[in-house]
């Protein structure tokens, strides 16, 4: 875990709280060759116990309120949180749903918000780019060797 | 003796999801295991119900916006059995440049969920580099829907009564020239989920449906027609045009990809078809007052028959809307595919029946 870190490269967990799959499938477009997030040194992985960056997409239906609060709490400290898409960032079309808690940091703290419904990828990577610097700043790693 | 390799398989329930990294969206299979063997499934729904059948009742305008929301990847056929809907209600008739437009705006939108399908099956298999390919093949279809529409996913083109934004014929020629270079580059990515052997491997007889079982489901789409069920809404929708649905009889899961491979091939023909011909007039017709009355419409979306069903009793806020989307019943009939099969084939297999869940729940 440690070797990681120093190696400075972020590793990623989606989770889908309810989304329209709108922003889904725009996280999907980054990991192909058009736009390709790896380069930034972050790599996309399924298991929150090696996560260190959570992007959230989906308004938090009440049902999966309870289950993204256990992922978060099973992710290492530090820890980020992305909310991408206008409804993760506030609830926005499905304000009023009966089913829906209303935007992510509902549930837990969120450090970047990304814009749009649905937010577009270039967008997408100025959002995670920006999750990465704090990251590198919290655990003191410098964004210069991040290449490396 | 007996009793003691009894003990030894005994059933284990293994929960899989809702998060888990070979699904987009949280779905939860509670699967029986006999030490590797899955003899039973239990579905789990829910973690995406948003409660948007109601929210779409509040006002019958805003609710093209809504509807394109209930999902990211068909958003286009929501927003147009939704329009087709009220303009039955309205009983106004969409003009002929409106209905080939609208054509071309779906089968762009099935091209780009059909590759979406295939990467993810090849993600799911584990092999890279052929889902990397898939994914530039789709990038091109979104960037050119972006060019037409202004919007990668949720395009916003219908409006009831036509569509709001023309295709002009700098953009007619464009269409055609990029289907013509994607059927090129896609026909070498069929000829891999054809007959590479690794493929092969994985899918030729895992997840089988019979035509009988798939019928007792209800199974619709691809899922259907991979099991031997010739059915197609498309074969009234684009008539003037030529088409011919799909059919495969193996009902596994190589089946249902190939069922998909071969649509894109179609889909791509009828872009061309329509991008050529599209005939000359009105957008939209202009409708008034409120809706009143009761109406079905059906529609094939990527996955399946897509059914709207709209009441109206002539306020702004409709009665009540119901919808019935291809996955709920395609994604159900999982719980007939996986008994017998290996623990490891649950992602490819659930990846076949191309699962949407955020049709299902809404
Ligand atoms: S922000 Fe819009 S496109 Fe993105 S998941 Fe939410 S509703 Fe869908």
């Amino acid at each position: 875990m440690n070797g990681r870190r120093e190696a400075r490269s972020p590793w990623i967990l989606h989770f889908d709280t309810g989304s329209c799959n709108g922003c889904d499938i725009e996280i999907w477009a980054l990991l192909t060759p058009k736009y390709d997030v790896e380069r930034f040194g972050m790599m996309n992985k399924g298991n929150p116990k090696h996560a260190d960056i959570l992007l959230v997409t989906g308004p938090v239906t009440k049902k999966c309120a309870s289950r993204l609060k256990n992922l978060y709490e099973q992710m290492p400290d530090p820890k980020l949180v992305v909310a991408c898409g206008d409804c993760a960032s506030t609830g926005a079309p499905f304000v009023g749903c009966y089913n829906t808690c209303g935007g992510v940091d509902s549930v837990i703290p969120v450090d970047v918000y990304v814009p749009g419904c649905a937010c577009r990828p270039e967008v997408l990577i100025d959002g995670v780019v920006m999750a990465v610097d704090k990251w590198r700043e919290i655990t003191g790693a410098s964004s210069e060797g991040a290449r490396s | 003796m007996i009793k003691e390799r009894d003990e030894m398989s005994r059933t284990t329930i293994i929960p899989f999801g809702p998060q888990h990294p070979a699904f987009l969206e949280p779905l939860n299979l509670s699967l029986k295991l006999s030490e590797e063997t899955v003899i039973g499934a239990e579905i789990n729904y829910g973690y995406n119900h948003r409660g948007l059948e109601k929210a779409l009742t509040s006002d019958f305008r805003r609710s093209i916006y809504m509807c394109e929301r209930v999902c990211g990847i068909c958003s286009f056929f929501h927003s147009t059995a939704y329009c087709q809907s009220l303009e039955s209600l309205f009983q106004v008739q969409v003009p002929e440049r409106a209905r080939y437009i609208r054509t071309i705006m779906m089968e762009s939108q099935r091209l780009t969920s059909h590759l979406l399908a295939l990467g993810h099956t090849a993600e799911a298999i584990g092999f890279e580099s052929l889902f990397m390919q898939l994914f530039r093949e789709r990038e091109s279809i979104m960037r050119m829907v972006n060019d037409i529409s202004g919007n990668r996913v949720h395009y916003s083109m219908n409006a009831i009564g036509g569509v709001r934004r023309d295709i002009s014929a700098q953009q007619r020629s464009d269409i055609v020239s990029r289907m013509d270079g994607l059927e090129v580059r896609f026909e070498e990515l069929a000829k891999i989920f054809e007959k590479d052997p690794t493929i092969r491997a994985r899918t030729v007889g895992k997840g089988v449906l019979t035509p009988e079982i798939a019928r007792s489901y209800g199974v619709v789409g691809p899922v259907a027609r991979a099991s031997g069920i010739a059915q197609d809404l498309r074969e009234t929708y684009c008539q003037g045009l030529s088409f011919r649905p799909v059919v495969r009889e193996e009902g596994d899961a190589y089946a249902r990809s190939m069922v998909r491979v071969e649509e894109i091939l179609r889909s791509i023909d009828l872009i061309r078809q329509t991008a050529s011909e599209l005939p000359g007039g009105a957008l939209n017709i202009p409708f008034r007052g409120r809706p009143t009355g009761e109406t079905f419409t059906r529609l094939e979306a990527p996955r399946g028959e897509l059914l709207y069903y709209v009441r109206a009793k002539g306020t702004t806020d409709l009665e009540r809307i119901k919808i019935k989307t291809p996955a709920f019943v395609n994604v159900a009939a999982l719980s007939a595919m996986v008994p017998g099969c290996e623990m490891a084939d649950i992602p490819v297999i659930t990846v076949s029946v191309d699962p949407c869940i955020c049709c299902t729940e809404r």
